[in-house]
């Protein structure tokens, strides 16, 4: 419930008696107040109204920014024929009734857009349903409007709460008639997000704001060099510290490894933080010491130069190696992007209460059921005994879909025996990892007498997530580390086409980052289409085109987007655009991003973007997601690589570590492209082609071929 | 421990709390006020802004013993009810998305209408070169602080908007 008006939630919260404490209220024991398994009211697993005639609406998908809040709401509203400024809008907490509940991988409106618009008509059926028995007329001379229903003739009208209680004894509905989309009040209208006042005004609750009674502050000395383990503990000094109660071992559950870390227990966080700063912990850091970043580069160079062995994805098709011989002209690169944080402004924090076999939890997390399994799994409780308050996320971006600051605080709790608050600092969100791993791509390319592209051969090599979090191989990893790039994603007719996996197994914690593979992937390969089209001495937007005659859809994106941006037209003097495409998580984003000459470097002069993601719930919100997509793909084509020398991270705070500010950022223009296709994600598919426009832009401008990330865009060497 | 009597938001606020604790702790854990956020705890990021005596500080790295007698704002305290024209062109653009930074966004964007109230953007460049937007809502943000200075040359200089205006329709166009 935190993302709604708070006061108006207040106000009615005593209607649903179970289920609700505050997030940020914990009262005497919020532990009797476990969701229990339906609501008086409840229609179905999304819509309860009550007799008063509340409307409550739940998402099942938690918001770190990216509008889940209006979205998810929004197709239950639609069908349920209300407005979402008469509903409250309260987040799941993991209950099995509510399906899937978390928020990656761009899945929250694809995944939910048939089930939640079920959710509200079958509502809206047996609501009218029950009007029409009231009324003793036939149901198809009654409708649904503004959360109402009426008897055409005689415009008699009943508020769904006047129906509830009869509505609730029906059957519900298997399979309720949905709308026809053109009539559609609110999908595909921009409306303003309600909650945006609550994050104008600092009342919007996110996990670090949760406090509840008792509570205690603690934060976490973890080893500089990941993976040390703890030899001895001196807490004298800390314990001296004014506020500090008490110096905790605790465990860091990775996925895949649990390692040590000591918690500062404290009266608040400032305390906490000096008494770290007091803590003297020895180490043993095995080898880990030896780890380093550009041992990993050199092993993955090596992998891609070597051309042997690796794993082939599942829709390579022909024979590359034939084609390559055979081929008139050979184009070769090699593309490095860096490991990368996430670096969300809010750091990762939850507070928890163990109290004997249960706990509650109240964490920023991408998803509170994936949040239970892990709790559950790590620190060994029954799921029905986790009770989870999904606070806001103050940013994420695939972070807080991995539970390790949780599993910590659950810990500290339980050996406490008290309700504690458990915050990383920068240091540790940027020092710690998980991080987005580095990648290395080796590509080949071969041009027949016609100048067409005939082969392509790509080996990608570095970390793979399913590897590290799950022991997944490559072969049964569905080809994750190939997407963006792989014949499905990029549709490019090549009649020869390779993509080839090296793993190298590393220490390094690694995650998904917003985009995942493909916010690398798409570098490599869309710079190296266009060294293609250069090679064969054809334009990169037309040189594509031609490789897309049977993909009209993802062909329109660049034609959309080239002819939006005035692509080919001529250009003030010193100026140069560069194109780039790709498909992701649903959806098809182009660019065209045009530079001109300062100093040693460039300037990027303008960024448009095109985006084609089915029917858009919100445009103006997918307009907003691609505008941040455009900012942190610059950041981490221009800024922030995480670099590791003998185990540890370098970079510890934002000034080492430096996203795009204000002064940075070019200027930008979004195109939602209209569609009645079914909606694609639009969180993560405008990352991945920022990049590679930018660099197609700067070697038409300078001839000079970027690839490796990050560069400085201001001397290009 | 010292006893200190700050003056939060118009209100005198007592408190006790070590000298040296920085400003944004004793508003979050001490006092309650959770609308100042943390973000790196070094000046770099923005996140915890208010303003001492008007001026926007990084309260993460002002301690207690410094503030004295200054008169602290904080988000919670720049309008009675979200109608501060900053908040109303936050809204009418649409600008947060988490909405994690904007606490700080917006009172070094409130501080730049104070000293200037038609700034370029160059003006907005420097005053917000502070704060960082993981989301990246700077495109937004630009376009929210020059709707905020025409809103407040309409509303004759005054930085709270009448009551009952505060829709973004009618802020819009």
């Amino acid at each position: 419930m935190q993302n709604i008006d708070r006061r108006n939630f207040l106000k009615w919260s005593g209607v649903l008696t179970i289920g609700f404490t505050l997030p940020s209220m914990g009262k005497a024991n919020p532990l009797n107040s476990m969701l229990t398994d339906t609501l008086a009211g409840e229609l179905n697993a999304f819509v309860v109204i009550t007799k008063d005639n509340k409307i409550t609406i739940f998402n099942p998908r938690p918001d770190m920014g990216q509008g889940s809040t209006q979205a998810m709401p929004m197709l239950i509203a639609e069908e349920l024929e209300v407005r979402l400024e008469d509903v409250h809008i309260v987040s799941t907490t993991g209950a099995k009734k509510h399906g899937g509940q978390g928020a990656g991988g761009s899945t929250s409106v694809r995944t939910k857009f048939k089930t939640l618009r079920e959710a509200g008509a079958q509502a809206r059926e047996m609501l009218t349903e029950a009007a029409a028995k009231r009324w003793g007329v036939p149901i198809d001379e009654c409708y649904a409007e503004n959360g109402q229903i009426i008897h055409k003739s005689s415009k008699k009208a009943v508020k769904y709460g006047d129906l509830v209680e009869d509505a609730a004894k029906l059957e519900v509905p298997k399979s309720p008639k949905l709308k026809d989309p053109k009539d559609f009040k609110l999908i595909g209208k921009s409306l303003p997000r309600l909650d945006v006042p609550t994050r104008v005004n600092g009342t919007a609750m996110y996990g670090i704001d949760a406090k509840i009674e008792g509570m205690l502050y603690a934060v976490v000395l973890h080893s500089p060099v990941i993976h040390g383990k703890i030899v001895s503990i001196d807490d004298s000094a800390a314990l001296k510290v004014a506020g500090v109660k008490k110096v905790v071992k605790i465990e860091r559950a990775l996925p895949h490894k649990t390692i040590d870390a000591v918690a500062i227990v404290a009266t608040n966080t400032w305390a906490a933080i000096q008494g770290r700063n007091a803590l003297k912990v020895v180490w043993d850091n095995g080898d880990f010491d030896k780890v380093s970043t550009a041992d990993y580069f050199k092993n993955i160079h090596s992998a891609v130069k070597n051309r042997e062995g690796g794993y082939t994805n599942k829709d390579a098709k022909g024979d590359v190696k034939a084609a390559l011989a055979k081929a008139k002209k050979v184009v070769t690169g090699e593309y490095e992007t860096p490991f990368t944080a996430h670096a969300p402004i809010e750091p990762e924090n939850c507070t928890a209460w163990v109290q004997g076999d249960k706990v509650e939890i109240w964490a920023p997390t991408q998803g509170p059921d994936w949040l239970m399994g892990t709790v559950a799994e790590k620190n060994g409780f029954k799921p029905e005994n986790i009770k989870v308050n999904p606070m806001l996320l103050g940013g994420a971006f695939g972070r807080k879909a991995y539970f390790d600051f949780v599993c910590e605080a659950v810990d500290l709790s339980k050996k406490l025996n008290a309700p504690v608050k458990l915050m990383w600092t920068r240091e540790d969100d940027l020092m710690q990892g998980p991080v987005r791993p580095g990648m290395v791509y080796g590509l080949r390319g071969g041009l027949d007498e016609n100048n067409n592209l005939v082969a392509y051969e790509n080996r990608i090599a570095g970390g793979l997530l399913g590897w590290q979090l799950g022991k997944t191989p490559p072969e049964k990893s569905d080809d994750s580390w190939a997407e963006g790039v792989k014949q499905e994603d990029s549709p490019y007719d090549i009649p020869n086409r390779v993509q080839i996996f090296h793993l190298e197994d590393t220490h390094i914690p690694i995650v998904w980052w917003r985009s995942v593979y493909t916010s690398t992937n798409s570098f490599a390969h869309e710079c190296f289409m266009d060294e293609m089209a250069h090679a064969a001495g054809k334009d990169p937007l037309q040189f594509r085109l031609d490789l897309l005659k049977e993909e009209p859809r993802f062909a329109n994106v660049l034609k959309f987007v080239a002819e939006k941006a005035g692509y080919g037209k001529p250009l003030p003097a010193g100026q140069a655009q560069g194109i780039a495409v790709a498909h992701s998580f649903g959806s098809t984003a182009a660019y065209v991003i045009t530079v001109s000459r300062q100093g040693a470097g460039v300037k990027i002069e303008k960024v448009v973007a095109a985006i084609d993601c089915g029917i858009a719930i919100n445009p103006d919100n997918v307009k907003a997601q691609t505008e941040g997509n455009i900012v942190m793909g610059l950041s981490a084509a221009l800024k922030e690589p995480i670099t590791i020398v003998n185990g540890v991270v370098q970079q510890t705070n934002f000034h080492q570590f430096t996203p795009l500010r204000i002064y940075e950022v070019p200027p930008m223009e979004i195109h939602v492209i209209p569609s009645t296709e079914q909606p694609g994600g639009a969180g993560e598919p405008g990352l991945p082609p920022v990049a590679p426009a930018l660099c197609n832009a700067i070697f038409n401008l300078t001839g000079k071929r970027v690839r490796t990330l990050p560069f400085d865009l201001a001397n290009l060497g | 421990m010292a006893k200190y009597t700050l003056n939060i938001n118009g209100k005198p606020t007592i408190l006790e709390a070590e000298p040296n604790m920085p400003l944004l702790w004793a508003l979050r854990d001490i006092i309650g006020l959770t609308g100042t956020k943390f973000g790196c705890g070094m000046s770099q990021c923005g996140a915890c802004t208010v303003h001492l005596n008007g001026s926007p500080v990084r309260s993460c790295s002002v301690p207690l013993s410094q503030v004295k007698k200054g008169k602290i704002t904080t988000i919670e305290g720049i309008s009675t009810d979200t109608n501060h024209v900053v908040q109303q062109a936050w809204i009418a653009e649409q600008v947060p998305q988490c909405g994690y930074c904007q606490s700080g966004q917006i009172m070094s964007a409130v501080a730049l209408l104070k000293s200037n109230p038609k700034p370029t953007d160059a003006d907005i460049d420097n005053a917000m070169s502070g704060n960082l937007c993981r989301c990246g809502t700077y495109q937004r943000i630009r376009k929210a602080i020059h709707l905020a200075s025409d809103m407040l040359k309409e509303n004759g200089g005054k930085m709270e908007m009448p009551k009952g205006v505060k829709t973004a329709s009618s802020m819009k166009g």
